[in-house]
């Protein structure tokens, strides 16, 4: 590249000096681009850092200093947080969000790997507006569905108990994921599938013993983001859960703000901490699946 | 091949199922609504256009909290993007560590839309908070984040534009896929960084920032955890966004007619924002080579 510019470009200067004002440029380009980067990164995390911090500070410190470092570190906020001002304990509220997750989880698998096997596998009538289908659910705003959801909810009998988030979920609701896996399974190729279609493989075994494996990152990317997206989800559970014994944390940690006696902080930071743990190890260890499905998403769309 | 009719049906069945069931009746039976009163106790009353005419005629929270709403969506959307591409943009760079600095970036994403964030957020500029102690490390006086409606709207924005991650690692993935023989070409043409950004970069990037654009425009729209937790709306209702409203009405008050008005209102914003974005993305979204399907 370098060369090309030189030699259209030594008109009025001489090479060497040419390739010196580069070199001179790139690094200073390279400088301001670190100097950026670490200075915006800096800016965004150090409220996290903070965070953490701050959750192992007593009260009265929390307000005193910005710095990171407890002076007097005490594990304080974090017994007293846990003990919450319920009958229960943080650790109850984790359980519900696990009983939240894991089904809704499953059921999303499930369920969009057969949507999505249906769209890019076969061929049947209105096919195309069913597909596009997919898409106006992904566009469309749930506020314009959440009040008769609730309603119907409330007729079911199922208010108060975990069916309104498991079963919308289970039965494809989320069109992302349905779009983000029938985009995956078109780009495989389907000599395999046929292979074993000859060797008398019905549909069904097809799906499991040969497209399932192949879209295992795909499907490893549709349960972290379930998770994430669950583990975080405050509307649903506000709107559906009225029992405190079986709030997820994300209503837990809100009823704790309303009933801490002028603002224990330090009791807060600690279980926000705690709330946001999951999630954050989830994505450290499996990041790989988070930036290829959000790439994937936006690339194909 | 006759039987495949029906096994492509089969396994679509849970789709066509939840369509129907959660979201083609609800749809329709929310616009149903949206022309009654309803408090859940009696059966709807028909109400015809009254409820759209308290709205557009007598309802002044109504019409503060649309304002806010599309000062929210018209200052958080483009912010974010320009933002998320900035970073990509400095990222997309023969750079070191530019994994981790991009997991880096996208790690306020993951958190983002977590109560635990928002009530750090109501910590970080409370009166005594970490922002106020860095401005006065500057030498200002603590600003009134949450007391003065000039503001409080602010730390929402600041909020969401902080998880500029997503839409971060949808640019970088798209300016890595652009063909480096074309700034090569640029440069033999004598252009300068700004000017190859500005017409080959941005260009080529069109279609990504229209997906960006109608995604984060749509969320934006449906903001609830931010005002919810962080200001409660207030003060004046300047954070009194629509969702906060249509939250109120059909769940503390139970009017769920009215709620659903206002819903649709809200719907047909998006909709018809939404339509104005694709219609004119025919004039200003490029598709190379239209290799698209």
């Amino acid at each position: 590249m370098t060369d090309i510019h030189l030699s259209n470009t030594s008109i009025h200067t001489t090479d060497e000096a040419a390739a010196a004002r580069r070199a001179r440029m790139d690094l200073i380009s390279s400088v301001i681009r670190y100097a950026l980067l670490f200075g915006v990164g800096f800016l965004m995390l150090y409220p996290l850092i903070w965070l953490v911090g701050a959750s192992f500070k007593t009260n009265s410190e929390i307000f005193s200093g910005a710095g990171f470092l407890p002076s007097s570190p005490t594990l304080e906020g974090y017994t007293r947080g846990w003990q919450t001002s319920t009958p229960y304990t943080f650790g109850r509220f984790f359980w519900n969000s696990f009983l939240i997750i894991l089904p809704k989880v499953i059921g999303t698998a499930i369920s969009c790997t057969m949507v999505a096997y249906a769209f890019a596998r076969f061929e049947f009538p209105f096919k195309k507006v069913l597909f596009g289908s997919v898409i106006a659910v992904l566009l469309l705003p749930n506020v314009v569905t959440r009040i008769p959801q609730y309603i119907l909810f409330r007729d079911l009998g199922w208010l108060d108990s975990f069916l309104p988030l498991w079963v919308p979920s289970a039965l494809a609701g989320d069109a992302f994921f349905v779009f983000m896996l029938v985009q995956f399974l078109r780009s495989l190729p389907t000599d395999m599938e046929e292979a074993a279609r000859v060797d008398g493989a019905n549909s069904l075994q097809t799906l499991v013993y040969i497209v399932v494996p192949m879209l295992g990152p795909a499907l490893v990317s549709v349960c972290l983001f379930q998770f994430m997206w669950t583990m975080n989800d405050f509307l649903g559970p506000l709107i559906y859960i009225s029992s405190v014994d079986k709030y997820p944390v994300s209503l837990a940690l809100k009823l704790s703000i309303d009933t801490t006696e002028a603002f224990e902080w330090n009791r807060i930071l600690a279980m926000s901490v705690l709330t946001i743990t999951p999630a954050l190890v989830v994505f450290f260890v499996a990041q790989r699946y988070f930036i290829e499905g959000i790439s994937a998403g936006g690339r194909k769309g | 091949m006759r039987s495949q009719r029906f096994l492509g049906y089969a396994y679509l069945a849970p789709y066509l199922v939840g369509l129907v069931i959660f979201t083609a009746i609800p749809f329709l039976t929310s616009l149903y609504l949206s022309f009654t009163s309803y408090d859940l106790m009696s059966s709807p009353q028909w109400t015809g256009l009254s409820n759209y005419q308290r709205l557009f005629t007598r309802d002044r929270t109504f019409e503060k909290s649309l304002s806010v709403t599309l000062l929210y969506v018209f200052s958080t959307v483009p912010l974010k993007l320009a933002f998320a591409l900035f970073i990509a943009a400095i990222l997309n760079y023969k750079l070191k560590f530019i994994n981790i600095f991009r997991t880096a970036f996208y790690v306020p994403s993951i958190l983002g839309g977590s109560i635990a964030i928002a009530v750090l957020w109501r910590y970080l500029f409370s009166t005594e908070g970490l922002v106020n102690m860095a401005i006065a490390t500057l030498g200002f006086g603590p600003v009134d984040w949450f007391g003065d409606p000039a503001n409080a709207l602010f730390t929402i924005t600041l909020l969401r534009c902080w998880q500029f991650g997503s839409a971060m690692v949808i640019f970088l993935a798209a300016l890595q896929s652009i063909d480096k023989s074309l700034y090569e070409a640029a440069s033999i043409d004598g252009a300068g960084k700004v000017t190859t950004f500005i017409f080959v970069t941005l260009p080529l990037l069109t279609p990504v920032i229209f997906f960006n654009l109608v995604m984060q425009m749509v969320q934006a729209f449906q903001e609830f955890n931010g005002p919810y937790i962080i200001t409660q709306g207030g003060p004046l209702k300047s954070t009194y966004l629509l969702p906060l409203y249509i939250y109120e009405e059909a769940f503390k008050k139970f009017n769920m007619g009215y709620a659903s008005a206002i819903a649709w209102v809200l719907f047909a914003i998006i909709m018809v924002l939404t339509l104005v974005a694709f219609w004119s993305s025919k004039k200003w979204v490029y598709y190379a080579g239209d290799k698209r399907s």
